[in-house]
């Protein structure tokens, strides 16, 4: 594929000026690094650091039916957002429980909410929901918001950092818990500036018109936050145990079998897509966090053997956090965090550790390290 | 475009330098560690084993990808760099000062055989395309 052929966002022409090694991304070239991943990630975990992911997709829901569409199409149940700006993680599930794509949704009015879904499935995802939107209420309306971008800022400084770039919008955004956003003014346009992240830092996801987004970026940067890319991002999510749709999750696995039961909610009788599929089928697996105990590293499709039997690490990197090798896998049932396993890397088998994630948090090992 | 004319190149990206005492040294390049990036493992060959040219004799592991580092002569390890164990992030700081290991060549014509830097350029050129 010629790189005529892929997607930029409107922040392309900066990561070319900061010397971005630029990567094909689900279609779209981003920034893997802008020279060091260690150094970007342990500016993350340190300091402030920032990331270009416009490559999402915002998609605006509208309607007087806009939020009893989104109770049937989502597994988590946005009627738990009961106030304003609040926000949930689900996943949308297709008939049969398999996980379509994981999301975050936030609530700004009764009749008006706002998805943001991961690039790669963001097209799969339109026409998924809009087909589901014909058939079940077709009066909502949907609208993928192109003209968007969305910087994410993290770290313990972040916020801080941001406030300096952005004064005006400290008063609404200081207040706000985990999960919560604000629609603030900066600069007389109106930006959303949510409480949330991917990295297991403090932080804020800021969706901005497309026309300012480079401006922000440039004072962001003006205020020593890191540009960050792809490379540092895939580092902090795994230390932090959140899943990356693709690798740790796809059509084939229902939520339970990777590790996100706690995102569907079934205290209610709600009827959702993919709820009866869920019920009716029998949990084949589950995943676990893995600590290699031999120098390496795990890495996705790594066959991992048990007691129990085999299973495959889904996400595997170098913690640098905590230098050490870490994985999620999906291994059978009955495999539990202390167990020994092995894990086949190239022609070796190396010993592994079950462990509970996730790995760190706030720049600390939550895992016992010992070998 | 980071190729230092003394020394000679495999088209697997290593460089390779004779030392006075006839022994090679070997390393990777600069482009190999760029397009690697960050190196957080490298595993050095056994000392005393001996590998034949084009063998794969050592492994770096960066976050992204593990690779073969393959021996540019066929020849014994005389010396291993053991500073790189602990330390395997001088490989992206100074590529050619970061020698992994210390080849003594069975044959000396070998290395007369391997890539000039004007070669190794074309083929790093070549490659990007």
């Amino acid at each position: 594929m010629s790189s005529d052929q892929l997607n930029r966002t409107v922040l392309y022409d900066e990561h070319r000026a900061l010397g971005a090694r630029l990567v094909d991304f689900g279609g779209w070239e981003m920034p893997l690094h802008y020279g060091s991943q260690l150094d970007e990630h342990h500016r993350v975990r340190n300091d402030a650091g920032m990331f270009d992911v416009s490559h999402m997709l915002v998609i605006d829901f509208s309607g007087v039916g806009a939020g009893r569409f989104l109770q049937t199409l989502l597994a988590n149940d946005i009627a738990r957002l009961k106030a304003s700006g609040k926000a949930l993680y689900s996943c949308l599930l297709n008939n049969d429980g398999g996980v379509l794509d994981d999301l975050i949704v936030y609530r700004f009015a009764d009749e008006f909410f706002q998805m943001v879904v991961n690039a790669g499935t963001a097209q799969k995802d339109v026409s998924w929901i809009s087909r589901q939107r014909d058939m079940i209420d077709a009066q909502v309306r949907i609208q993928p918001r192109r003209d968007l971008a969305i910087i994410a800022v993290q770290g313990p400084s972040a916020k801080a950092r941001f406030w300096e770039a952005r004064p005006s919008t400290r008063a609404l955004t200081e207040p706000l818990e985990p999960f919560r956003a604000a629609r603030v003014e900066a600069d007389g346009h109106e930006i959303t500036v949510a409480s949330t992240g991917y990295t297991g830092e403090d932080g804020f996801e800021v969706m901005i018109p497309v026309e300012h987004a480079a401006s922000l970026w440039r004072d962001l940067l003006a205020h020593a936050v890191a540009p960050c890319g792809l490379g540092a991002r895939d580092t902090l999510r795994l230390e932090a145990g959140m899943n990356l749709y693709g690798q740790d999750m796809d059509e084939s696995v229902t939520p339970f079998e990777a590790g996100l039961r706690w995102t569907v909610d079934l205290r209610t009788p709600r009827a959702f897509i993919g709820r009866d599929a869920l019920a009716a089928r029998p949990q084949r697996a589950q995943l676990v966090g893995l600590l290699l105990l031999d120098k390496g590293v795990l890495r996705s499709h790594q066959t991992v053997r048990t007691p129990h039997g085999d299973g495959i690490v889904t996400s595997g990197t170098f913690s640098p956090t905590l230098a050490r090798s870490i994985a999620l896998a999906r291994v059978p049932i009955g495999v539990q965090p202390g167990h020994a396993v092995e894990v086949q890397i190239r022609d070796k088998w190396l010993a592994a550790k079950v462990v509970k994630y996730p790995f760190v948090r706030r720049g600390r090992p939550l895992i016992d390290l010992a070998v | 475009m980071n190729v230092p004319p003394a020394l000679r190149y495999s088209d697997t990206h290593e460089w390779a330098r004779l030392e006075g005492d006839g022994t090679v040294s070997v390393g990777i390049t600069w482009h190999a560690q760029d397009r690697l990036g960050d190196l957080v493992y490298i595993e050095v060959p056994p000392l005393g084993k001996s590998f034949e040219k084009g063998q794969a004799c050592a492994v770096v592991e960066s976050v992204k990808a593990a690779s073969d580092i393959y021996a540019p002569v066929s020849g014994q390890i005389e010396a291993v760099n053991a500073e790189l164990a602990s330390s395997p992030e001088k490989v992206n700081e100074d590529a050619y000062a970061a020698w992994m290991f210390r080849i003594r060549p069975s044959d000396p014509g070998q290395l007369g055989s391997l890539l000039s830097a004007a070669d190794y350029e074309k083929l790093i050129v070549a490659e990007d395309h």
